[in-house]
């Protein structure tokens, strides 16, 4: 059902009944690796290129997740899948490999939580039974395709950021027992005029706070009504910037319940600059730690906030600007 | 910003992009200044050991030196990149790594490897320059303009 401009009620509720995240090494030594189902060692997951990686770590999340649901893949009826290469083929290629009718999405970042909230309503509407929503990302991959080859030696600015490498995946079900997605603001696109790909962070800030402001006022709430306030990547960076703009604007969050899943999931010393990034860091953040803590009884009430970049390479160096969306969901225990 | 990119974009867009540019982590430019000086001498050091060991050592002159000392300091740049370390001392470098020979051999084996996986001649061939083609399409650009000057210079009886 819709409430004010652009959020969904969902009124049955539609329950994660089993969710995975799968992350590289990089995250095995981050902040969050307790939380994740499966860490490796190698980036290359023994592919010989890391785009077919990649495409390994979704298969990997989208079994495991079905696995935990206690399904099999024939119980699922839709799958949706994002990711940021090219033609989404780490998408595509999954779904070919899972056999179950797809709909493939791109939001860039975004579309973790863009997925989580079709499945959603496909599931609330009763066009399905259960949904399967999946995102993933490479570091390798991701600068491959977006900036210089991975071994290139070219300093990066303090605002860059990480490209987190792996996977996470839910599947959505009308019945069972776990976190229940309530909500969904799906976001308008917002262009500030930034111009820099290295500073995603400042250039989605205002698309994140726009979805939070539309989700409050749509739902005529409160953000003390959540335990958990959660940005997708914006960084170090980003984040500052959305919670001095959320008070600006007259939205008070209390500072201890705000954060980002790009400051999350590493440690602060680890060289990731101003946090991580990428479609897998909303996503294995949400599917991993976030319902982790929720089914611990931490955490009660949330909301995810994935906020994607829509440039491509060719856009900024054809001098365009960066377009941002940021779409959020709210997930009850 | 540019002040034509500026115009273009509405009072809220110009606000914002103030309000973000205060807040966005400054580039430490005189530390990284500093590393690339360090790196880059550190580099060009040991380039200069090279040659002397080859003109000590190897029967070559002062003139002829510098080709096999050129080598060396290219293979070791490429040894470093295949091993994956090269873009680590470059994040710390900076500068310092990219612009003795060893960050050229860098761009070019960095690509090369990077695009492997599309086959050696689509992947490799096609991509190897990627990142050098560039610097090679101007440089040989700029060469030719300076020595149409050069020579017009000479015609003309000047020099």
């Amino acid at each position: 059902m819709i409430k004010g401009h652009q959020t969904w009620v969902f009124e049955s509720k539609p329950v994660i009944i089993g969710s995975a995240a799968i992350g590289g090494p990089f995250e095995a030594q981050g902040a969050l690796a307790n939380d994740f189902d499966l860490l490796h060692e190698d980036i290359w997951l023994g592919q010989d290129s890391f785009e077919k990686a990649e495409k390994k770590f979704m298969e990997q999340a989208c079994e495991t997740a079905i696995k935990k649901a206690g399904l099999k893949k024939e119980d699922i009826q839709f799958f949706m899948g994002g990711d940021l290469i090219n033609q989404i083929i780490s998408s595509s290629f999954t779904a070919r490999t899972l056999g179950v009718p797809y709909l493939g999405l791109y939001g860039a970042c975004s579309s973790s939580m863009e997925g989580l909230a079709l499945a959603s309503l496909l599931v609330d509407s009763k066009f399905a039974q259960n949904a399967l929503a999946a995102t993933s990302s490479h570091n390798g991959a991701a600068e491959k395709q977006y900036r210089y080859p991975t071994e290139y030696g070219a300093q990066k600015p303090p605002y860059a950021q990480w490209t987190v490498t792996g996977s996470g995946a839910a599947v959505v079900s009308q019945h069972g027992k776990g976190p229940r997605v309530v909500a969904s603001t799906i976001g308008r696109v917002v262009d500030m005029g930034l111009s820099d790909p290295f500073n995603m962070g400042a250039a989605m800030a205002p698309a994140a706070v726009d979805t939070i402001e539309a989700h409050f006022r749509d739902l005529n709430i409160e953000p003390s009504q959540y335990d958990l306030i959660a940005t997708g990547d914006l960084g170090r960076v980003g984040h500052e910037i959305a919670a001095e703009l959320l008070k600006k604007h007259g939205i008070n969050i209390p500072k201890e319940i705000f954060t980002d899943c790009g400051i999350l999931i590493y440690k602060d010393d680890q060289p990731v600059f101003a946090g991580g990034s990428g479609c897998a860091c909303a996503a294995t953040t949400t599917y991993g730690h976030f319902i982790s803590r929720m089914k611990r009884g931490e955490l009660n009430k949330i909301l995810v906030i994935a906020t994607g970049a829509l440039l491509s390479p060719m856009s900024y160096q054809q001098k365009e600007s960066i377009p941002c969306i940021a779409h959020a969901v709210s997930i009850e225990m | 910003m540019s002040s034509k990119k500026r115009k273009n974009l509405t009072p809220t867009q110009q606000q914002y992009q103030d309000f973000a540019k205060a807040r966005e982590l400054k580039i430490p430019k005189v530390k990284n200044c500093v590393r690339a000086f360090l790196v880059g001498g550190i580099i060009c050091t040991i380039g200069q050991v090279l040659n002397w060991v080859f003109i000590t050592y190897f029967n070559f002159n002062e003139k002829t030196a510098g080709s096999p000392t050129t080598a060396v300091l290219i293979f070791i740049s490429v040894l470093f990149t295949s091993f994956g370390f090269y873009d680590h001392i470059a994040q710390w470098g900076g500068a310092g790594t990219a612009v003795p020979v060893t960050g050229f051999a860098n761009t070019i084996s960095s690509a090369a490897l990077e695009h492997k996986s599309e086959g050696f001649v689509l992947g490799v061939g096609g991509n190897m320059f990627k990142v050098a083609g560039p610097v090679i399409v101007y440089g040989v650009f700029s060469a030719f303009i300076v020595a149409i000057i050069s020579v017009s210079i000479k015609w003309l009886g000047g020099m």
